[in-house]
């Protein structure tokens, strides 16, 4: 039995086109439609497998609207969640890492202790590649990043992840905490059973702790597409002798 | 004063991104430039690092780092960032470099940005960095007295200084603590489902997205592969669906690549693919979407089926 804590966040969905709000200061998810990141995801698959009969709480940092993200989380096997609801634009990440270091004190002192703690390996709007880190320094505990599967076997967890020489292997005492990527695991899609119970599985909203670094942001832009320059070769199969000239000309053909 | 920059090694040789780092430190032009390896360095690492102008390379040399362990690299980065009195401490923009600099911002309490492509100031010192997964750019300040950045790949050349460095090798050993090297390796296994290292280092890579239209849909695209001494490469619906496995997927959390040339076939170009790609040398696009992004965005594009399209390029290549 592993209770897990899982850390998602609502962010506009990242396939989408990336429009700036209309002061400049974030990304507008009204076009793009809103989501978790693919990373999270898996951490959620993942937090359900090892769970054994443990509860998986599911956390996000962010405004009311992030209700929608959690929900989604129970609905493929998550039990509770919890909001801490913030407007999280003057936070950086070491007031991220502080804010969920509180919720897992609190729930400690509640009762509920955390052998795992995941989260994404990156968010997937502020890229900041560190609140994972930072949170396991908040509490004092070891942590490991980049990966995609976890095994759990008594009060050990075993890690893995992709390292420039194969697959690399962790393997720590619990509790501790990890980054997940996507890719190890294939995320559940909700069935109506499970979209069911995520209406009326508990949600407790807390109160952010609020921001005392804040984020180094002074300016967001996107960056304008180049112009177009594409050479049409031609229409289907009547186009490959066109693309043999060019592969010629590139030099790729031995 | 200097500039420390956390040099990884691939092959023999300080690692390309590590390559971009050492240039973009250069350019900084904060005090003298220095760098730290874990490990021993070898001789090709060093004249990387004398070529790009480096004044010391600062080598961790603890028998306990030769398997990865963040917090403990972490602590040699630091030991290298006082013994070369650096303020500003980069790193390329990889799993670990992210990670170690992570590491060492959680432990001194100190701002880090992460996938800096340009600098904007140096006093105070103020980047751009990719945000949204590479398709937004946030401009940066770091205001503490040490700086931490890492380096997005593919942002500058990997440019050899007009003069070399000394690159004077300085072992040292870094006083660690049994806790920092709790999370560590303890062992490295084979890759599954394949090498993903022939894709990221492959001169023509051949893409293949939804529109290959199932896991038998594959044929052609790993015949023409073939035939150009090339490599497969997936969008992240082929992957997601189980056509293929994740190790060929290109994109935001696949590989990143950069080949002389890229064929994606029916490949939409999601903002995901793409930042995986746009260092393709050439694109050259196969799409029944003329208006889809990547075939606005590539060099050249044929309008068509791929199943239709790449066995005939194939027959005509013969």
């Amino acid at each position: 039995m592993t209770n897990v804590l899982v850390c998602i966040k609502r962010v506009p969905d990242p396939t989408g086109e990336v429009v700036l709000t209309a002061d400049g200061s974030a990304v507008d998810g009204r076009f793009a439609g809103w989501t978790m990141s693919a990373h999270e995801e898996a951490a959620v698959e993942i937090a359900t497998q090892v769970a054994d009969g443990g509860t998986v709480t599911v956390l996000s940092v962010g405004l009311a609207e992030a209700e929608e993200q959690l929900r989604s989380a129970l609905a493929v096997g998550a039990t509770d969640a919890v909001l801490v609801e913030t407007d999280t634009l003057g936070h950086g990440p070491a007031d991220i890492a502080e804010e969920i270091a509180a919720v897992v004190r609190s729930r400690e002192a509640g009762g509920t202790a955390y052998d795992l703690v995941l989260l994404g390996n990156d968010a997937a709007d502020t890229g900041d590649f560190q609140v994972g880190v930072r949170l396991a320094y908040a509490l004092g505990r070891p942590v490991v990043t980049g990966i995609q599967t976890i095994a759990v076997e008594g009060a050990t967890a075993t890690f893995k992840g992709e390292g420039p020489d194969g697959t690399e292997v962790f393997e720590l005492g619990m509790p501790c905490v990890a980054t997940v990527l996507e890719g190890g695991v294939s995320p559940r899609y909700p069935s109506v059973v499970g979209r069911m119970k995520a209406k009326k599985a508990p949600l407790e909203t807390v109160a952010a702790v609020g921001a005392s670094k804040g984020a180094g942001r002074v300016g967001l832009r996107v960056p304008p597409p180049p112009p177009s320059e594409v050479v049409v070769l031609g229409e289907g199969a009547a186009a490959a002798p066109k693309v043999v000239e060019v592969l010629k000309q590139l030099g790729v053909l031995s | 004063m200097n500039t420390l920059v956390v040099v990884e090694i691939e092959d023999g040789r300080a690692s390309l991104v590590s390559r971009e780092t050492l240039a973009f430190a250069r350019g900084l032009g904060l005090g003298e430039l220095h760098a730290v390896v874990v490990g021993a360095a070898g001789a090709s690492v060093v004249a990387d690092c004398a070529a790009n102008g480096v004044v010391a390379v600062h080598e961790a040399t603890n028998a306990e780092l030769s398997s990865y362990a963040a917090a403990a690299w972490a602590v040699a980065v630091e030991t290298a960032g006082r013994a070369s009195r650096s303020t500003t401490v980069i790193a390329g923009g990889t799993n670990r470099g992210n990670e170690i600099l992570a590491h060492i911002g959680a432990r001194r309490g100190l701002a880090m940005a992460a996938n800096a492509v340009s600098v904007v100031s140096t006093e105070p010192l103020v980047v751009e960095r990719q945000v949204v997964q590479g398709n937004a750019l946030e401009t940066t300040a770091l205001t503490d007295r040490i700086r931490l950045l890492t380096m997005a790949g593919h942002a500058v050349a990997p440019e050899d200084a007009a003069t070399p460095g000394p690159a004077e090798v300085r072992p040292f050993e870094a006083a660690l603590t049994p806790a920092e090297l709790v999370a560590r390796v303890v062992r490295v296994e084979a890759r599954e489902g394949g090498d993903t290292s022939g894709l990221t280092s492959a001169k023509v890579v051949v893409g293949a997205g939804r529109g290959a239209g199932s896991a038998d849909g594959f044929g052609a695209v790993d015949a023409l592969a073939a035939r150009l001494g090339g490599a497969v490469g997936v969008s992240r619906v082929v992957t997601s669906l189980g056509w293929r496995p994740h190790s060929e997927q290109v994109g935001q959390t696949g590989s990143r690549i950069s080949p002389d040339l890229y064929i994606p076939c029916g490949i939409s170009g999601a903002i995901q693919h793409w930042a995986g790609c746009s260092s393709s040398k050439t694109i050259l696009a196969i799409n029944t979407d003329p208006d889809a992004p990547m075939m606005t965005k590539a060099d050249y594009a044929v309008v068509g089926d791929m199943h239709e399209v790449l066995p005939a390029l194939l027959e005509e290549l013969g």
